[in-house]
């Protein structure tokens, strides 16, 4: 019971660092219906510059208040990342609207691997170990059993990554649902010619929409990098990939689903790898992609599609 | 209700608008760019001047900043010349790109790819005697390069196999990809598993290579019926992103089977091909000694290269017949629209399948080859990255398209691998400086600018499978990109 | 059964039933819900051997999807479809093969098949079903032969050994493919397409590809076509040539012919017999100077719903002007018309009423001008 339990916020936790990348990718989709293959790069790019502005702002500038110091990191790296996230989209998406759907998902694997290979030279290949900043925890619960000690922790860390996803979440679906751009990004969804015609500026938004997926993933890259302590330059493929499946699985396009989705993933992964194998949790989610988009395409919370003849 | 409300023919919707739409946009900016003063300098000006400062926002923190562990944590070093140089660098870039594309009268590039299309469709013939001369240098290349370069005819008789590699495994995919319009993100899974089944039959069954050739074709090709069952429903990107899944499946498993495949050490000591029954090595009973020849380590790779060269061309042999054929007809007629396939009494069950069948197997006599050239393979050699190199090689060189195959293979792989020659640049840049770390940064980018230059590849008419009177191409804007569009 | 003899006028001949004794088509009680939306309900229709056959009616009355179940490409939730080869209701062939679970049973050229039962390729390939579509399918990037040719897929992969022959370059194949040119030439004669044999078939202008897909369709060597609406966007004199070449395909090639149209002119031009369906129930079914003149027919196509009511004066007086026109010595395509003018009218009330669709009485306001003539006609 309590490994069940402790697997279970550490699941919590994780699925939500996947569950905002998931958000990127569902946007994205949705609104032009495609894979946004550079995003886990984005997410990468992301935990990079997170731990850059770490280190300025700690050991250059001097600020020692932690809650202070996430806030400016959060920040700035939102800023950051998503100039990288408009900069992919203008560079490698936009000369190709309304071209044939392969020909970004090229562009898109291209990107991908340009931004991997950007980062491995500019920020070398080994990995970035940053020591534990937030430490300390709620402890649920204690004491000894026959089988031996048992602890459940929620770290603070824990309690910072859960409470921030939840946050954004809640701001994010009310940008959505009640501003013009959230309005304007749902015509899009609907019928991209239609909104151009009603005088919705279908670039920008698109940008836009673009802009926030890269913001989100980059408090994703910082979240990541605070919990796990380690990033390194490949880090955008595997979490990018986890992070779509969770978009499929919740139902692609739907911003809730995306969260659903994201949480269901990490905890799958870390129940599988805490009662069965390490080495084939990988699998675990690749596998879950498959089954999910052979036996349910539209997902749990999306809508399904028709075929017309 | 099931009735749709438009009588417009599809095959009329989808590509001519876009088409039309993709010149239009290329048009605007030209004649007024957005607030443009019509000052064509003062304007290009400024937009090098934004580009250089979103370069400096994107590179402050990448570029400018560097982590790097030092005893006690982490330290930061900062790198501002490099920041400035890569700021000055996109300035420079997209002044130039202005001036000589987005603004001026004659773009460079319309007037190349101009120059390219008009090759390629004014004169069908052309890519046959291209087709035609390539064949030939490549059937006497290994000689040409001992005779001009003896020098380092290792070297070049060794890329020209890793270009045939990367050339066979376009023509495989292509059938998939470009004929049967499925988009495999995966395919690299085939050609792991004909290498890895070549490896393991040599290790356990001790077969040699031609034994184990057709055994692993037939293996690879069992695994894309197997992979390819479970994946028929999914359409256009969904298929991409499961067949990417499979492929990481298989090998997370080969990398985690310890006791089978040997993990990440990988299987090492495998067989070199034999001359029938000739080893090319040293000695008495080997190909020189038994020929009369001196014995010279390059014979090796100059049978390799023709190995490669036979099973390539096999590959786009069978490729060719099958597309006049009722089934590659059927892979095309896939491409183009699925319902109207089923509509005609094609079984687009079967049709898909073998379409991932045969495209799997060629996949695995690649793999095959690799194992017995390498001596040595491991899960590191099948990445997704693999995957995604050959599909580029695929869309580059224009879907379906066997010559593009070759263009693409040639100038990505090729171009490549030629920075490996470009170490006198570190007397330019200092001796830090080495090309060969830039080599998947330029595959990424080039992937990107030239789908964007030609998004149709760089080949992309289709040449009609059967003629009552007169062959005409068809223009790209046509043909259908099956389940990717 | 029940239903169609309820709904049998008086006074039709046993000519006029020969459908019924002599059908290459029998849909049997076909009901097809989409989750709670009843789209077809409880259809039973003959099509006569060698007739053409018309299904008409408002939009969205459930005429594709009638299609879409006879082809296979959406699988009935109630009912039987049965597809005959060779003569006669062989009423015998059909019970066994219903209660021996088999989709078809085939010898020579007698043949039952149960379409329902049967996927979408086997019913072109064995049951000889063949269709167009509404949003015409062609294969845009390939020429028009090819079109053809991949219509003849299955004789010609046997032809070519499955492929391995044709890899080896046996001649068998060549000659097989040969025989397919040939056939595609002819059928690019009969729609005059010959010219453009070479050209990719998104080239082709609008009527044209109307045209190849019939051509498609035929290669296949159908013993029914289903055609849906062949005569929607083509000019007069293109439907003109339509009509002829349906003709054509009905009496020379031992093809019945089974059509959803909306173009009256071509309907009661061409039509031996006319299946009227309304909110997916059957309102009417005979020749076509009984269901002209079916006052439940009528009453479909002019009837408007009271919220829906036009509030326009001039396209009012329009209808009535044209209904009032329409006495029976009028030609079919004039009384058509009004026919086609008030179909935006009940298209837009469909969705919202198919929830009803199954209740066989439904109120229906009707303009007045309509009531009145239509009821007296």
């Amino acid at each position: 019971m309590d490994y069940f339990l402790q697997q279970l916020i550490n699941g919590l936790t994780l699925g939500s660092i996947y569950g905002l990348i998931a958000i990127g990718y569902t946007m994205v989709y949705g609104i032009i219906g495609m894979i946004n293959f550079a995003h886990g790069d984005i997410f990468m790019i992301g935990a990079f510059i997170s731990l850059a502005l770490f280190l300025l702002v700690t050991s250059v500038l001097g600020f020692a208040f932690l809650p202070v110091v996430l806030l400016i990191v959060i920040v700035i790296a939102m800023l950051f990342t998503s100039a990288w996230g408009w900069t992919v989209e203008r560079l490698a998406y936009r000369p190709l609207r309304g071209s044939f759907r392969l020909a970004p998902l090229i562009t898109a694997i291209g990107m991908s691997i340009a931004l991997q290979n950007f980062v491995q030279i500019t920020q070398g290949a080994r990995v970035k170990p940053l020591p534990p900043q937030i430490q300390g925890g709620i402890t649920l619960m204690e004491g000894s059993t026959a089988a031996g000690d048992i602890v459940v922790r929620l770290s603070y860390m824990q309690i910072i990554i859960i409470v921030t996803t939840v946050v954004l979440m809640a701001g994010f679906s009310l940008l959505i649902s009640r501003t013009s751009l959230g309005r304007a990004q749902r015509a899009c969804e609907q019928d991209r010619k239609m909104a151009a015609l009603l005088g919705v500026n279908v670039d920008r938004t698109i940008s836009l929409t673009f802009v926030m997926g890269a913001a989100l993933a980059a408090v994703a890259g910082l979240m990541f990098l605070l919990f796990y302590g380690v990033i390194d330059f490949y880090i955008g493929f595997l979490a990018g990939i986890k992070a779509f499946t969770a978009a499929v699985l919740g139902g692609i396009g739907s911003l809730p689903g995306a969260m659903l989705g994201g949480l269901l993933i990490g905890l799958i992964e870390v129940f599988w790898s805490g009662y069965f194998t390490v080495e084939y949790k990988d699998v675990a989610a690749f596998s879950i992609l498959a089954i999910v988009l052979i036996f349910l395409p539209s997902g749990l919370l999306g809508k399904p599609e028709v075929e017309k003849v | 209700m099931a009735e749709s409300d438009t009588n417009m023919p599809t095959s009329l919707q989808k590509p001519v608008g876009a088409q039309i739409k993709r010149e239009e946009r290329a048009e605007a900016p030209r004649n007024t760019g957005p607030g443009g003063t019509g000052n064509k300098l003062a304007d290009s000006l400024r937009d090098a001047a934004m580009a250089a400062f979103l370069a400096a926002v994107l590179g402050f923190f990448l570029i400018g900043i560097r982590t790097d562990i030092a005893p006690g944590g982490l330290a930061l070093t900062t790198r501002w010349v490099a920041w400035i140089v890569s700021i000055l660098v996109v300035f420079g870039g997209r002044l130039a790109l202005s001036l000589l594309v987005f603004r001026a009268d004659h773009p460079v590039t319309e007037t190349l790819g101009g120059k390219i299309s008009s090759l390629s469709e004014a004169t069908p013939q052309l890519g046959k005697w291209l087709a035609r001369a390539l064949l030939v240098f490549a059937l006497v290349l290994p000689f040409f390069f001992t005779t001009f370069v003896p020098g380092r005819d290792r070297q070049f008789i060794d890329l020209a196999i890793l270009i045939l590699t990367y050339i066979m495994l376009g023509w495989g995919l292509n059938i998939v990809v470009g004929l049967a319009g499925l988009l495999d993100l995966g395919y690299v899974a085939f050609y792991a598993v004909g290498a890895y089944s070549f490896a393991l039959l040599a290790q356990f069954f001790d077969l040699g290579f031609w034994m184990a050739l057709p055994l692993a074709g037939m293996l690879a090709a069992f695994w894309g019926l197997i992979l390819g069952f479970p994946v028929l429903r999914l359409r256009g990107d969904y298929l991409a992103i499961v067949t990417l899944a499979f492929g990481e499946i298989i090998r997370i498993v080969l990398l985690n089977w310890y006791e089978f495949t040997g993990g990440p050490d990988g299987i090492s000591g495998i067989p070199k091909p034999t001359f029938f029954g000739l080893e090319l090595s040293r000695g008495d009973d080997g190909f020189a000694a038994f020929f009369g020849l001196e014995y010279s380590p390059i014979h090796r790779f100059i049978y390799l290269y023709y190995i490669i060269l036979v099973l390539a061309l096999i590959t786009n042999f069978v490729t060719m017949r099958l597309r006049r054929l009722p089934i590659g007809r059927a892979w095309e007629a896939l491409r183009e629209d699925e319902i109207a396939c089923r509509s005609l009494g094609i079984n687009t069950r079967n049709t898909k399948l073998t379409a991932f069948a045969i495209g799997a197997m060629f996949g695995g006599f690649a793999g095959s080859f690799f194992a017995t050239r390498q001596g040595f393979i491991s899960p590191e050699s099948f990445t997704f990255l693999e995957s995604a190199i050959i599909l580029a090689i695929v869309v580059l060189g224009g879907l379906g398209s066997q010559i593009g195959v070759v263009i693409a293979s040639v100038v990505m792989i090729g171009g490549i691998e030629m920075l490996r020659n470009l170490g006198f640049l570190s007397n330019v840049f200092g001796s830090g400086f080495d090309p060969v770390q830039y080599r998947m940064l330029i595959f990424g980018l080039a992937m990107v600018f030239i789908m964007v230059w030609k998004p149709r590849g760089l080949i992309s008419t289709r040449e009609p499978s059967v003629v009552l009177k007169e062959k005409k191409q068809i223009g790209a804007d046509m043909v259908a990109q099956g389940e990717g569009h | 059964m029940t239903d169609v003899a309820e709904m049998e006028t008086p006074g039709r001949s046993a000519a006029e039933r020969r459908w019924e004794n002599d059908p290459v088509l029998s849909v049997e009680h076909l009901t097809m819900r989409f989750g709670g939306l009843v789209a077809v309900g409880d259809l039973s229709f003959d099509v006569g051997r060698g007739d053409i056959t018309a299904l008409i009616g408002p939009n969205g009355a459930g005429k594709t999807t009638v299609f879409n179940c006879v082809t296979g490409f959406y699988k009935p939730t109630e009912g039987r479809i049965v597809m005959r080869h060779g003569v006669g209701r062989q009423d015998n062939t059909v019970q066994e093969v219903t209660a021996s679970g088999r989709r078809f049973k085939h010898e020579e050229d007698q043949g039952v098949f149960l379409l329902e039962r049967m996927a979408d390729h086997e019913i072109t390939h064995k049951a000889r079903v063949a269709r167009t579509f509404q949003n015409i399918r062609l294969f845009g990037g390939m020429t028009v032969l090819e079109n053809l040719l991949v219509a003849q897929h299955n004789p010609l992969v046997v032809a070519s050994g499955f492929s391995f022959g044709g890899i080896l370059g046996l001649p068998s194949y060549s000659r097989a493919e040969k025989a397919a040119i040939d056939k595609a030439a002819y059928w690019l004669e009969r729609t005059n397409l010959i010219d453009r044999a070479d050209d990719p078939a998104a080239d082709l202008p609008y009527g044209a590809q109307r045209r190849l897909e019939v051509a498609r369709a035929m290669c296949t060597e159908p013993r029914l076509l289903c055609l849906d609406e062949p005569a929607a966007g083509l000019n007069p004199r293109e439907s003109t040539d339509l009509n002829a070449l349906l003709k054509f395909i009905c009496e020379e090639h031992d093809t019945s012919v089974l059509l959803i149209e909306h173009d009256m002119g071509v309907v009661m031009e061409i039509s031996d017999h006319i299946v009227v369906l309304d909110y997916g129930v059957k309102i009417s079914d005979g020749d076509p100077e009984n269901v002209k003149s079916d006052p439940k027919v009528i009453a479909a196509y002019l009837g408007v719903e009271e919220e829906d009511e036009i509030d326009i004066p001039e396209v009012r007086e329009d209808v009535a002007e044209q209904v009032g026109e329409s006495t029976p010595a009028s030609s079919p395509s004039k009384e058509a018309k009004p026919a086609s003018g008030s179909k935006s009218k009940t298209a837009g009330k469909t969705k919202t009423n198919a929830k009803t669709s199954g209740a066989p009485t439904r109120t229906r306001k009707t303009t007045k001008s309509g009531t009145g003539k239509g009821g007296a006609s």
